[in-house]
């Protein structure tokens, strides 16, 4: 047992070795084979919706409508709640709230208001903000399990608010809501890329990867600003973070209206495409997923969150074969990932040694209750 | 509203009391888990949704479809608890072994541990809405649909309070967990068990150097968490009659919630935290409507953790959390 054990670590070790090597010659790269490279990902995401890949990808389904739903919304979901749990360390379960109040923002303002998407867009960004500094204030000096809980307190609270409020439509919800203002006429190839109608899902996945693209460039320029050290140092030790001067309440309501930005962008996107909006579309379930792709791809690092969730959302699909089975899968799987890697798929650099050191930012699981195989090291001195 | 109120205090009572019972029971196995663990087991909910399943087996198997009353009516419920314990302590315990053991062994996250669970309990849902109900219960098809328990026992009214009547479900199900609350206290205070199961709540390391076996003792807490939750679910299943595949996610929040109302960690807490919180959920429902039932008791969650995390009764099992 103990030989298999080892020769499983020591593969793992390898492979972990490789990724440090790639990682250390992309910090060195020079700045313009690297926007080479981010040029030649936009592209890449640009092409995606090709028949070609879509045969592949998901056989039973049309490619680009599940683009766009779920894979899209789920990768920048993934960003947005990246920045909470990943990066300030804050354990949120509610995420969907956020999601939620951006897609009925959009749908009230357009409907009842009659503003238009581009509005409605900077307008739901603020209130999701206003909405993440508001559930944040009275909850962000809870720790831990306590903040996750509170929060999917809080992401209930929304949904059945919604579902028993008949102003905003109650259990049946809004439906009738605007599509984004068309440019008909200018086309790339074959697709009318500012033509936001009901049959082509394209133009809403080219929206889509545009927004994605702003979010990463401004989720990039905060993790390796002030902010993100700060943030870093939240995670890491919440007093040492205190005592060193850091005002980690500040940092902490940041992280939950950047976050909740990120996730009221989407909501307003989905809803402008989807046309129909109800309480149901923001179950406690899409928090758990968004949260486990987060999880599985590695929390804190951007490309495997991205990855993460891409996985979460794409899997599904593609074993439509396998119908209802593919939640039962979905869940084993989880658990199977908890045990055999829980720093995720492609785990941040400095994620990885937390975990190792079994003293992480959010607390340890039974580094108090050391088992039979634990070793001196491994375990945290508290 | 005042006049509704007054109408309707005494039946609220009577129903608060019995559903803050049963989260009570429920409270019990996350309250037993942290404290000895730290770890809330967000999978706690399925393991109260197996209890109720495996309650309904036993008229299922035995046929049952019309009222018993006497000995046969205190025969099927006594076996319905046991088969609900049965199922519920078979799956905390198989949860412990394959969804948390591997992570506590290496040390990892807590977050790797929730979203384990998570997994774990999406799983079990999973599990039962495909398999268990379509196969076991033979209704194939109706996986996701509501099931029914066949009407054990007339629901005649026992006594009455200032002329509400208060109905034999309802006695059964607070004397019940009553009787099953002090059988617990007993068990964590007097047996050299619970002796071992304070010891690693307070300090796991200092348990561990006077000879207690974490490994079987975490295993303990699982299984008699995981018990009292099926009771909680036989409970419920005989005086509601009716369950579902999804039935635990609620069940497990109010739960929690009443766990962390009365002091997480702390066993007395659970049940006033549980009554507590059946009783005020209900009154509000008198207020604001059935509606918005919930809402009131995440609400009471969240204004808990705000304003007073260590409950009312404060944690026990072990010190304050830093």
């Amino acid at each position: 047992m103990n030989d298999k054990q080892t020769s499983v670590a020591g593969f793992r070790r390898r492979l972990g070795h490789a990724g440090d090597v790639m990682h250390d010659r992309w910090q060195q790269a020079p700045g313009w084979q690297r926007w080479i490279v981010y040029l030649l990902l936009i592209v890449a995401a640009l092409l995606l919706p090709s028949e070609t890949i879509g045969s592949f990808m998901s056989p039973d389904t049309d490619w680009a409508t599940i683009l766009f739903f779920p894979i899209g919304t789920y990768v920048l979901l993934a960003i947005g709640l990246n920045v909470v749990v990943g990066q300030a360390g804050l354990l949120d379960l509610g995420f969907v709230a956020f999601y939620a109040v951006g897609g009925y923002a959009m749908a009230l303002l357009g409907t009842r208001m009659g503003w238009n998407f581009w509005v409605i867009m900077v307008a739901g960004i603020a209130i999701c903000a206003l909405a993440g500094v508001t559930l944040g204030a009275p909850t962000l000096r809870l720790r831990g399990d306590y903040l996750a809980i509170v929060t999917l307190g809080f992401g209930e609270i929304i949904r059945i608010t919604a579902r028993n409020t008949d102003e905003i439509g109650g259990p049946n919800g809004i439906r009738g809501i605007p599509h984004p203002p068309s440019f008909e006429g200018i086309t790339i190839g074959d697709v009318e890329i500012f033509k936001y109608g009901v049959l082509d899902p394209r133009p809403y996945y080219y929206l889509l990867v545009a927004l994605a693209v702003v979010v990463i460039i401004l989720v990039k320029r905060w993790e390796k600003s002030r902010v993100g050290r700060s943030w870093a140092a939240i995670r890491e030790d919440e007093d040492a973070a205190e005592v060193m001067g850091v005002p980690t309440f500040r940092f902490k309501m940041l992280a939950f209206a950047i976050g909740a930005s990120i996730g009221g962008a989407m909501g307003v996107l989905w809803a402008a495409k989807s046309i129909s909006i109800n309480p149901n579309d923001f179950q406690f379930l899409l928090s758990a997923t968004i949260l486990a792709a987060v999880v599985m791809g590695g929390a804190g690092n951007l490309p495997g969150v991205m990855l993460g969730a891409f996985i979460v959302a794409w899997l599904p699909e593609r074993f439509r074969g396998l119908q209802e089975y593919r939640m039962l899968i979905f869940g084993a799987v989880l658990v199977a990932l908890m045990i055999f890697r829980p720093e995720g798929l492609l785990p941040s650099r400095q994620r990885k040694a937390e975990l190792k050191e079994g003293s992480g930012g959010m607390g340890t699981l039974g580094a108090e209750v050391p088992g039979p195989e634990s070793h001196g090291e491994e375990v945290a001195s508290k | 509203m005042f006049n509704d109120f007054i109408n309707q205090f005494w039946p609220s009572t009577v129903d608060g009391l019995a559903f803050g019972s049963i989260y009570a029971l429920i409270a019990l196995g996350y309250t037993m888990v942290y404290g000895v663990l730290r770890l809330i087991n967000f999978a706690h909910s399925e393991v109260f949704m197996i209890g109720t399943f495996g309650a309904m087996f036993v008229p299922f198997v035995l046929g049952i479809n019309s009222a018993l009353t006497g000995l046969a009516l205190v025969g099927v419920i006594i076996l319905m608890i046991l088969a609900g314990m049965l199922a519920s302590a078979g799956t905390a315990v198989a949860l412990e072994r394959i969804a948390y053991r591997p992570l506590r062994r290496r040390g990892a996250s807590r977050l790797a541990a929730l979203i384990s669970a998570i997994g774990a309990s999406i799983f079990l849902q999973e599990l039962f809405a495909l398999i268990v109900i379509p196969e076991v219960f033979d209704r194939p098809q109706q996986g996701r649909i509501q099931m029914a328990l066949p009407p054990i026992m007339e629901r005649t009214e026992l006594f009455s309070i200032a002329g509400h009547p208060v109905k034999l479900h309802q006695v059964v199900v607070v004397v019940a967990a009553v009787g099953m609350m002090v059988v617990l206290d007993r068990l964590v205070n007097r047996t050299k068990i619970g002796r071992g199961i304070r010891a690693t709540a307070q300090n796991p390391e200092a348990a561990v150097l006077m000879g207690v076996n974490i490994d079987s003792i975490v295993r303990m807490t699982f299984l008699i968490g995981g018990g009292m939750a099926g009771v909680a679910g036989a409970l419920y299943l005989i005086a509601y009659e009716n369950t579902n595949y999804y039935i635990g996610f609620l069940f497990g929040i109010k739960a929690f919630t009443a766990a962390v109302l009365g002091g997480i960690g702390n066993l007395r807490g659970a049940l006033v935290g549980g009554v507590t919180l059946g009783l005020v959920e209900n009154y509000g429902a008198i207020f604001f409507g059935s509606d918005w039932k919930h809402v009131i008791s995440f609400t009471i969650l969240v204004l808990v953790l705000m304003f007073r995390p260590t409950g009312i009764l404060g944690e026990s099992l072990q010190q304050a959390r830093a």
